[in-house]
């Protein structure tokens, strides 16, 4: 029995302008490229990272226009036309931004690999959500795995910054 | 004033938190190839030829490798294990067969990552599929054989007898035989998968940038396997995304992406795994079958003899393995005080994927299987659970055990109260028993573990007595840098485990400095850091061996700048000083305003040396110290010996019930008590606990790797896998209380591993709940389906008998 499949072929590229951390980049991608590709691999913008490549983990989550996204199940050319942010936009001016300090505060990580799609997916709670409870923050990152902290520190770190952001 | 015990915020934190680690898959360096691997989709199959015409003649494709490739340029990988077992044949492809779903058979370097995949599928692999082993008691049947030539599946076979069993049974006034238990095969699955770049340079040196959690150990493996002398092997890692012992075997992929780079003018290749090839073939935790269970115990409940046979899978190839076929006995009797214990060992290889250390390793699987006897031996004969233990658990130490193990301290009866207060017991006792009076299955359930942690290398000489390791040892250098910064590089290659900041906090105690002015080099590379052949992190051992290493070192330092200030401000070194001043670092005569900073020692050392006038020459300020523990060479013959120095311990405590119409053990309360000796951060500390217990929560209800019959992999996406997330984790009542190690410098012992704790507490919980339903919980995986099949088929008239005199 044989296990071929032909599938090369050449493709042709397409264009895209997509704004990332408030910079406009024109390119020019293959139809397949997935955004998570097209932000760590064309970008060089390494802190999204990729865990599962099946949108279980959350690793590579961004903000599209203010949602949050895994951005390895998109397209780089479904990105076409939007905003995107990372991890990298946190910081402002050299001050981290609330969530950062307050994951450090907290231990709200270990090895660091699920952070930058942890802080992504608080960012985009703690903006409908000022105030969340336990359960609210419980499902605000659910998308998100973490194998390092069992979780509960980084419960408190969302909740330390959504107290230090509601205070600002 | 000691930073020690202090919760300080981790130096690693500031990076980590901006994005801007340096995970390997990061690494974009202009120019590279990428990897991607043809993995055979069979558990078993004969490869008749592999034709790789299509995918050499695909544009961008600049080699492919096939088991001939590896056969013309490799070595096999070194094996660990005795007679036969040492003839297995692992190379980084298969060779004429296919011995696991998820085998690499071909590999393609091409100028993208999507080309490569390209190419992949353009290989055409000619397979005749053939019969699977997919347990390990078929396989020790030896009618289908995974490795042809050594003539058998059996890998290890030993027995670990001491006491005098047959007596205690003669004498027994209850004896419990328990039919058969199983611990599933499941891993902790690091968020991060493996990855690696790999160049072999002009000079004949092959350069890794990697996330294997063991260099030091890699490098004596993939050396030979490339035919290659050890120093000319490079091993560097700098951020790992967690590892949990599963990154220990990544080698065969290094391998693999040098055998590329050297295919192709010394082109660097870049391989990153996905996850599901991580959960196919990137190493799963051992998978133990105990048959035949007797428990002698006298008439008060106290166990006095155990006997058994325990038959570990350890999946395909041996890797590893079988040295967790002694690593288990250094917890034999967990945390109980019997003496007469008789466990045969087997191990064999199967049509799974390999077994890889996983966090808990060996020794989980042994205090599950004990903690298992405990709850079934108390169930059956009336004795509530937490009576149970407090009869037999050990109370006096330190405790030698039956095979000569040094259990160091602890205080188990203590965090069994302390976790029954934290988990509110009586409330739940009185829950339970109003649930059940209403039908209800509610349990409550304990598991005491423990965490052995800094292995004497010399137990692998059980296991195979002509390895020639032994001890245990872990090494730094800490030095002052041109300004008097100070430097400390150590012999670990950490993954979230914080080792920056730990030995920052050591390093500010010794030198009466602040932390912040201690740099602690990140990442790990074998031509810089020091190390020797044990050095890396893994088996709960950084608290004890790393932070002697560090304790050490700053010994040697602070002698020589005694010297060197002595000299400096002629004055007599017992009246010297260290501490902080208004010039930084330094060094002081005792109440006066005589002083002379780090910046003017280093100057004088490094810059500035006629000054000395040929004094002091063998003071560089740059010292290098190595931590040894005091081991002996266990006695090989008996099996005896002291196998680890520390023994942190867990104590947790589970409510569950379990959902009549889902099947699903809802997890009502949860408590869970740490000894790990005296806490050097308690932040980090709590949250190797916290993840440790989540881990474990996961594998009991959640994670597990289910193969159907033909060795097709039923778990092999994280959707299948379902790794445990934010919804699915209970609350967490933590406690700890601090038995100092009289073994270590700083009375702490290692931990992380936790000792497997809520594996054993869960299934010790399902059981209370369905006890009364006649159920015994002998597999230690406890999904919906599971729990679904075991109140639908009670097993307790089969599972267990009870043989009262």
């Amino acid at each position: 029995m044989s296990t071929t499949e032909v599938v090369a072929h050449e493709v042709d590229k397409i264009p895209v302008e997509i704004t990332v951390n408030g910079t406009v980049y024109r390119r020019e991608v293959e139809p397949r490229l997935l955004l998570v590709q097209f932000i760590r691999e064309d970008l060089r913008l390494t802190g999204t990272h990729i865990g599962c490549d099946t949108t279980y983990c959350g690793a590579c989550t961004i903000l599209l226009d203010g949602e949050p996204v895994k951005s390895c199940t998109m397209l780089a050319v479904q990105a076409d036309g939007s905003d995107v942010q990372t991890v990298e936009s946190l910081e402002k001016d050299g001050e981290l931004h609330p969530l950062q300090t307050a994951f450090s505060e907290n231990h709200g990580l270990q090895c660091g690999y699920c952070t930058p799609g942890m802080l992504m997916s608080s960012v985009a709670l703690l903006a409908k959500n000022p105030n969340p409870s336990d359960k609210d923050i419980r499902k605000g990152i659910q998308g998100n795995l973490c194998r390092c902290t069992g979780y509960h520190n980084i419960f408190k770190s969302i909740e330390a910054a959504a107290a230090a952001m509601r205070e600002e | 004033m000691s930073w020690v015990g202090k919760s300080l915020r981790r130096k690693e934190d500031d990076r980590l938190v901006r994005g801007h680690g340096l995970f390997t898959d990061d690494e974009l360096g202009e120019g590279m190839l990428h990897l991607y691997i043809l993995r055979s989709p069979y558990a078993h199959a004969r490869i008749n030829s592999i034709d790789t015409s299509a995918a050499e003649a695909l544009p961008g494709v600049a080699c492919v490798l096939t088991g001939k490739d590896v056969l013309e340029h490799c070595d096999p990988y070194m094996q660990l294990g005795p007679g036969p077992t040492a003839e297995i044949l692992d190379y980084s492809l298969a060779r004429d067969k296919a011995l696991y779903q998820g085998e690499p058979v071909a590999a393609v370097a091409a100028e993208t990552p999507q080309l490569a995949m390209d190419a992949g599928q353009l290989i055409d692999v000619d397979y005749d599929m053939l019969d699977a082993v997919m347990d390990v008691e078929t396989a020790l049947e030896n009618e289908i054989l995974v490795h042809d030539n050594i003539g058998t599946n059996q890998t290890w076979n030993g027995v670990y007898e001491y006491g005098d069993v047959d007596q205690a049974f003669a004498d027994a006034a209850h004896v419990v035989k328990i039919d058969r238990l199983h611990f599933h095969r499941y891993s902790s699955t690091p968020l991060e998968n493996n990855a690696c770049v790999a160049e072999w340079t002009r000079h004949g040196e092959v350069e890794f940038l990697c996330n294997n959690n063991f260099a030091g150990f890699a490098k004596q493996l993939l050396a030979p396997g490339l035919r290659l002398p050890i120093e000319k092997i490079r091993v560097r890692t700098f951020d790992v995304g967690g590892a949990f012992g599963n990154k220990i075997w990544n080698y065969v992929y290094m391998a693999l992406c040098a055998l590329a780079s050297k295919k192709t003018g010394g082109r660097r290749v870049k391989w990153s795994e996905i996850r599901t090839e991580h959960l196919l073939a990137s190493g799963h935790g051992n998978e133990r079958t105990y048959l035949d269970t007797e428990v002698a115990l006298d008439g008060d409940g106290v166990i006095t003899a155990i006997r058994s046979r325990h038959l570990d899978d350890c999946g395909a190839y041996t890797r590893y393995e079988p040295l967790g076929c002694v690593i288990f006995s250094q917890v034999l009797a967990a945390t109980y005080k019997l003496r007469n214990i008789r466990i045969e060992m087997t191990q064999a290889v199967t049509n799974k994927c390999p077994v890889v250390p996983n966090r808990g390793y060996s020794r989980m699987q042994q205090l599950w299987f004990m903690e298992r006897v405990v709850d079934i031996c108390a169930h059956e004969l009336g004795i509530p659970a937490d009576e149970m233990r407090l009869k037999n658990y050990i109370t006096d130490f330190p405790y030698e055990t039956p095979n000569g193990c040094v259990y160091d301290s602890g205080d188990y009866p203590k965090m069994l109260d302390m976790a029954k207060e934290l988990v509110e017991w009586d409330k739940w006792v009185a829950y339970r028993d109003e649930a059940r009076a209403a039908g209800r299955h509610v349990g409550i359930g304990i598991g005491t573990t423990l965490d052995s942690g800094t292995n004497n290398f010399g137990q692998a000489q059980i296991m195979n007595p002509y390895l020639p390791f032994s001890g245990n040892a872990e090494a730094c250098i800490i030095r002052l840098d041109f300004d008097g910064a100070v430097v400390v590089t150590l012999g670990t290659g950490p993954s979230g485990q914080g080792h920056e900041t730990s030995a920052s906090q050591v390093v500010a105690d010794e030198l009466n400095i602040d932390p912040a002015m201690v740099t602690v080099r990140s990442g790990f590379d074998t031509n810089w850091n020091t190390f020797v052949g044990h050095s890396g992190s893994y088996a709960s051992q950084f608290a004890v061996t790393g932070l002697s290493a560090v304790h050490g070192a700053c010994q040697k330092l602070k002698a020589e700048m005694r010297q060197l200030a002595a000299f400096m401000l002629e004055a007599s070194e017992e009246d010297l000083v260290l501490g902080v001043g208004d010039e930084g670092p330094e060094l002081r005569v005792k109440g006066t305003d005589k002083f002379v900073n780090y910046w003017a020692m280093s100057n004088i050392v490094n810059n500035n040396n006629a000054v000395l006038q040929g004094e002091l020459p063998d003071v560089t300020l740059n010292v290098r110290h190595v931590y040894r523990p005091p081991f002996k060479v266990p006695d090989v013959e008996k099996k005896f010996g002291n196998l680890t120095l520390t023994y942190a311990a867990q104590l947790h405590i589970a409510v569950v019930e379990i959902d009549p119409a889902t099947s699903r053990v809802e997890i009502k309360a949860y408590a869970a008590v740490d000894d790990c000796g005296t806490v050097i951060n308690p932040q980090i500390a709590h949250g190797q606990v916290h993840g440790a217990t989540v881990h474990g929560i996961g594998a009991a209800i959640m994670e597990s790797f289910d193969y159907d019959e033909t060795g097709n992999l039923l778990t092999s996406t994280f959707s299948d896998y379902c790794p445990i997330t934010s919804v699915n984790t209970p609350d967490i009542a933590y406690g700890n209380i601090e038995t100092p190690s009289p073994f270590s410098y700083n009375g702490a012992k290692g931990m992380g591993e936790g000792g497997g704790a809520p594996v054993h507490t869960m299934s010790a919980a399902v059981q209370d709940a369905l006890h009364g339903a006649g159920v015994i919980v002998t597999d230690s995986f406890t999904s919906p389906p599971r729990v679904f099949d075991m109140i639908r088929n009670p097993n307790r008239e089969t599972a267990v008998s009870v043989d009262s005199r």
